[in-house]
């Protein structure tokens, strides 16, 4: 028989600083050269559990802990975090924070400069591990001359280079755009087999995890592990969906159309998928029931950006001729690659920047000359992390920050800031700390910190990074209710999903120009765009030709059932 | 941005020394002209200073915006110090030349120029030294250099942790105050200083929460990849030391000998031409 | 003895991203003041917060390695000048002690206590340390460096009074835990 590599044995881990454990009665056994992807909601123990791996718990968060953990013959509970790291290389979410080195090459070497190699002998092996991840190239590289796709490589040389049995992935998808996702992925299934490596991914995005193939998904929901199986097993299940995990969506869209699943048809992958005829002509009647929605009336123009060019300096232009406008009450999805000029282009809007070439219009207005202070007047900025926008300790305090500066009358602000807070379902709070709250309920903080200066236009950049299914529907059907109430919202983002349930509209950018303005069904039916805006096919695309459909449409059909389904 | 002054890759006999050579070059230089107030010491320092610096091959571009602000911080230090103590040279060399009275209590004196004169060379004697430090040490090579003259390796790490995080801390800086702004935080305009400073706090916390999540997480991934496993460690661009790089530190030790017997020749630390 | 190696790397770690801090808003903020010339050294106020969650080593060296790397971004070490930077960092750290920052403790007392230590901190060090220094290495004029130094002890003890204060204050505040936290109607 075979001897796992990893074994929990009824074990349970007990912060110290925490009133209960936070994994509870875990028996896990995993075996050399398998592939693990664990999934569950926030909160749900996964992290903890990964901690436990690699031995930050208990050596650097300590706690208690019962039952027992033994990783490649050693009792975690005796070992060290040192030793630990010999047998499970860890590569975590934050690609900045984990690239330490100030260059490529010094991050790889990183932890044989700690073991006292010899420099030679570094060098050597550097290059070796370099090669893997073809990055020999980018060895002289600093971190911020890189991607976030090459920064996460640099981690995963610098972690396999111990020759470790076990790698362990904390969410490395969160930080990567989808076409850098997938070679991530793909990267991961190559080291994989070629070293005979043990691989544990942690993340909330099980469909593109599962690109590379798993043997096996375990599912955590409150400390617990609630479902340990193969893949097939688990989507053949509803075990995903009560725990509120978003299942791959061409299963949602073969249950749509009242497609009994089975086993015989390999559900694991969408390049695996098995499709009967009977199968495709049920699909088929499906769709043909489902009528398009009508299309809403144009409203007016409330934005327009006409002819823009901006560089941050003289000899690089980081935008280039722009133009797009903005009608009201859109919804509006800007999306592209890191350094498209996505950001940019958001920053100009705000005033942050000022274009070289170009004016922007707010309802027809020219306002160029605007500082930024007149800007905010109409349109708000929400930054990514809520972290970075709070900057007062009480919820009332934050949100009533603008009205205070402007030194406007006490009562006036009591009854903007408790408006705000009411549409922001975040009344009940209002005498709480900030940091009482959740994720979730911190970006609506910063939302209500912006709304409550009454702006028309709200730009957010990736409001949902690194949610998962629960608060990404939580943060969207929020932003859906402000949108409905007549504000405008522009979102840079680089979820596939977030841009075909709530936006009509994506602005493609690339290498600092506008490529495209259409419809996001239109922008994942044309595999040559997306691979220009760095994202990727979505599994609804492929079903749709594989049933001779045309995706646009089906992928419309399917967005606007699935929203009335959930709804 | 371009006033910083970063290292500048180039080939020269300079950049081919050790980063190790270089830093206790720099250290034993400063401390040569810390001690001394003697003229000629101080002038021929600077001379091989400049020497130094064309041997490196760096351009005057590269350094002019700094030269001009060191010489407006100098003048700003001689005009204080004649405007406190126009005597002070007097006090010091023991004799008085006037040369031509001003007003009040201003005088040019000779003995105070001299010193002023002194005073000036007592900066300048380091500057060149200072900058090809700056210019011409690759930043990778500083965390080495630290441990190599003695320094704990832990502490030089931190050197090379604020070296790497310096520009994600900027640009963290630089994208909370712009989100800040359009909330109306305003640190230039004419507010009052208290409120001004006040302000000031609501960009400053969101940079110092995120800083000590990012602490968190850069000691994690070091730990994980066992930084402080052994008593020593080594560095991947550590550099040997070269015949040349014995020659520079020997160049160094001598100009502290030089400055150090002078003081004994001089009875002191200055040298005086006026008795 | 596992926890002592835990101190180390996160005291190494908040001593670069430290002293990362101090030059960054030391190097490109400046704050205009009345007194011509003059921009308030706000990294005073994140520095004494380094020294009160982290500790007088974290702070010392901070302040040594931050101030430092300003000054040779200009070009030149001003030596007796990082020098009490980094015996403020050492000083106010040493009020750690009798601030129990982790568990939100930051009322009247603590208030108090941390401006007495970092007004007296700012007197040694710029009236004391730096004007010391500066006769030593220099043999400057003393009422030229009691008119330099007085100022900068103003300016730096007022820069730190707000926003060091404000800043404990905003960090206590995350400390306090949500247990005894009600909702309002």
């Amino acid at each position: 028989m075979r001897e796992p590599i990893i074994s929990f044995k009824d074990y349970t881990y007990h912060y110290r600083a925490q009133a209960e454990p936070t994994i509870y009665h875990i028996n896990l056994e995993i075996f050399k050269g398998e592939r693990i992807i664990i999934v569950g909601p926030s909160g749900c123990g996964k992290s903890t559990l990964a901690h436990c791996l690699n031995g930050l718990n208990p050596f650097s968060y300590p706690g208690e802990s019962t039952g027992t953990l033994t990783i490649c013959g050693v009792d975690a509970a005796k070992s060290s975090i040192f030793e630990l790291s010999q047998s499970v290389g860890t590569v975590l979410q934050d690609t900045d924070g984990q690239f330490i080195g100030m260059t490529v090459l010094e991050d790889i070497a990183f932890s044989m400069e700690n073991d006292c190699v010899h420099k030679e002998e570094m060098i050597r092996r550097t290059y070796e591990e370099a090669g893997k991840v073809s990055l020999v190239e980018k060895l002289e590289a600093a971190p911020h001359e890189l991607s976030g796709g090459q920064k996460q490589r640099v981690s995963m040389a610098g972690v396999m280079i111990n020759k470790v049995p076990v790698l362990l992935f904390d969410e490395p998808l969160a930080n990567l755009d989808p076409a850098a996702g997938r070679d991530a992925i793909e990267l991961i299934d190559h080291l994989q087999k070629d070293g005979e490596k043990t691989v544990i991914i942690i993340e909330h995005r099980l469909e593109d995890a599962m690109h590379m193939g798993a043997d096996r998904i375990i599912l955590m929901e409150n400390g617990r592990v609630i479902s340990d199986s193969a893949p097939e097993e688990l989507f053949l299940s509803d075990r995903l969906i009560k725990a509120g995990i978003r299942e791959p969506l061409y299963l949602t869209a073969l249950k749509y159309a009242g497609i009994h699943l089975t086993g015989e048809m390999h559900v694991e992958r969408m390049q695996d998928l098995m499709l009967e005829e009977n199968h495709k002509e049920q699909i088929r009647k499906w769709f043909a029931e489902r009528k398009a929605k009508e299309p809403a009336k144009e409203k007016p123009e409330v934005l327009r950006v006409d002819g823009i060019c901006f560089g941050y300096t003289p000899e690089k232009e980081n935008l280039t001729d722009i133009s797009f406008s903005v009608r009201e009450g859109e919804m509006v999805s800007i999306v592209g690659k890191n350094g498209a000029g996505k950001s940019t282009m958001a920053k100009l809007l705000c005033g942050f920047e000022k274009p070289d070439k170009g004016n922007l219009y707010y309802e027809g207005e020219d306002m160029s000359g605007d500082t930024i202070k007149e800007r905010a007047a109409h349109i708000g900025y929400v930054m990514q992390n809520p972290n970075q926008m709070i900057s007062k300790p009480m919820i009332f305090e934050e949100v009533a920050m603008s009205l205070t500066l402007q030194k406007l009358p006490e009562e006036e602000i009591k009854q903007r800031v408790y408006d705000t807070l009411k549409i922001c379902g975040l009344y009940e709070f209002r005498n709480w700390p900030v940091s009482a709250l959740s994720y979730g309920q911190k970006k609506r903080v910063t939302i209500a910190s912006i709304l409550v200066a009454n702006p028309k236009i709200l730009i957010l950049d990736e409001p949902t990074a690194g949610q998962d299914f629960r608060h990404y529907t939580e943060i969207m059907e929020f932003l859906r209710e402000l949108n409905e109430k007549g504000i405008t919202v522009l979102m840079i983002t680089h979820d596939m999903h977030l841009m075909l349930e709530y936006t009509e509209r994506s602005l493609v950018f690339a290498d600092g120009r506008k490529i495209a303005d259409t419809t996001p069904q239109a922008l994942f039916s044309d595999p040559e765009l997306l691979k220009r805006a760095s994202l990727k096919e979505t599994s609804l695309y492929e079903l749709a030709k594989q049933c001779d459909l045309p995706p646009e449409s089906y992928i419309r059909a399917f967005i606007e059932y699935d929203r009335e389904v959930r709804a | 941005m371009s006033a910083t002054l970063s290292y500048i890759k180039k080939d020269s006999p300079i950049h081919r020394l050790t980063g190790s050579t270089k830093f206790i070059f720099f250290l034993i230089w400063s401390v040569a002209a810390m001690i001394t107030y003697d003229t000629r010491v101080l002038v021929t320092m600077f001379l091989m200073g400049v020497i130094f610096f064309v041997m490196s091959g760096l351009k005057w571009k590269d350094i002019r915006f700094a030269v001009l602000f060191m010489t407006w911080l100098i003048v700003i230090n001689l005009v204080a110090l004649y405007a406190f103590a126009p005597e002070q040279g007097v006090g010091i060399y023991g004799t008085r030349h006037e040369i031509v009275h001003l007003f009040w209590r201003y005088s040019i004196v000779a003995e105070e120029f001299f010193y002023l004169f002194n005073f000036m060379m007592k900066y300048l004697a380091v500057i060149p030294v200072a900058l090809l430090f700056i210019l011409a040490t690759n930043p990778s090579e500083f965390a080495a250099s630290l441990n190599k003259i003695g320094v704990s390796y832990k502490v030089g790490y931190s050197v090379a942790i604020a070296l790497r995080y310096i520009p994600d801390v900027q640009r963290d800086f630089h994208e909370i105050s712009q989100a800040q702004q359009a909330r109306g935080i305003d640190l230039s305009k004419k507010d009052k200083l208290t409120d001004r400073l006040k302000n000031s706090a609501a960009i400053l916390f969101p940079l110092v929460l995120s800083s000590l999540q990012r602490i968190e997480v850069i000691s994690n991934a070091m730990e994980l990849r066992g930084f402080g496993k052994n008593k020593k460690r080594t560095w991947i661009v550590e550099r040997p030391f070269k015949k040349c790089d014995y020659v520079a530190i020997l160049v160094a030790v001598l100009m502290l000998a030089v400055s150090a017997g002078f003081m004994v020749i001089n009875g002191g630390r200055y040298f005086n031409p006026f008795v | 003895m596992e926890k002592k190696s835990k101190f180390t790397i996160k005291s190494i770690v908040a001593i670069g991203i430290g002293a990362a801090l101090f030059f960054v808003l030391g190097r490109f903020v400046a704050i205009p003041t009345p007194v011509p010339n003059t921009t308030a050294n706000i990294q005073y106020g994140i520095l004494s917060v380094f020294g009160i969650i982290f500790g007088p080593v974290v702070s010392m060296l901070a302040g040594f390695i931050g101030h430092t790397l300003i000054d040779l971004s200009w070009g030149s070490p001003w030596w007796s000048w990082i020098i009490a930077s980094a015996v403020y960092g050492l000083l106010i750290g040493l009020a750690k002690k009798a601030i129990d920052i982790e568990n939100g403790k930051f009322g009247v007392r603590e208030i108090v206590i941390f401006n007495v230590v970092q007004i007296v901190a700012h007197g040694i060090c710029w009236v004391g340390v730096a004007t010391a220094l500066d006769i030593i290495i220099y043999d400057e004029t003393l009422s030229k460096l009691v008119a330099q130094s007085l100022t900068a002890w103003g300016m730096n003890a007022l820069t730190t009074a707000i926003v060091g204060t404000l800043l404990l204050f905003a960090y206590a505040k995350t400390r306090t835990k949500a247990g005894s936290l009600q909702k309002e109607d």
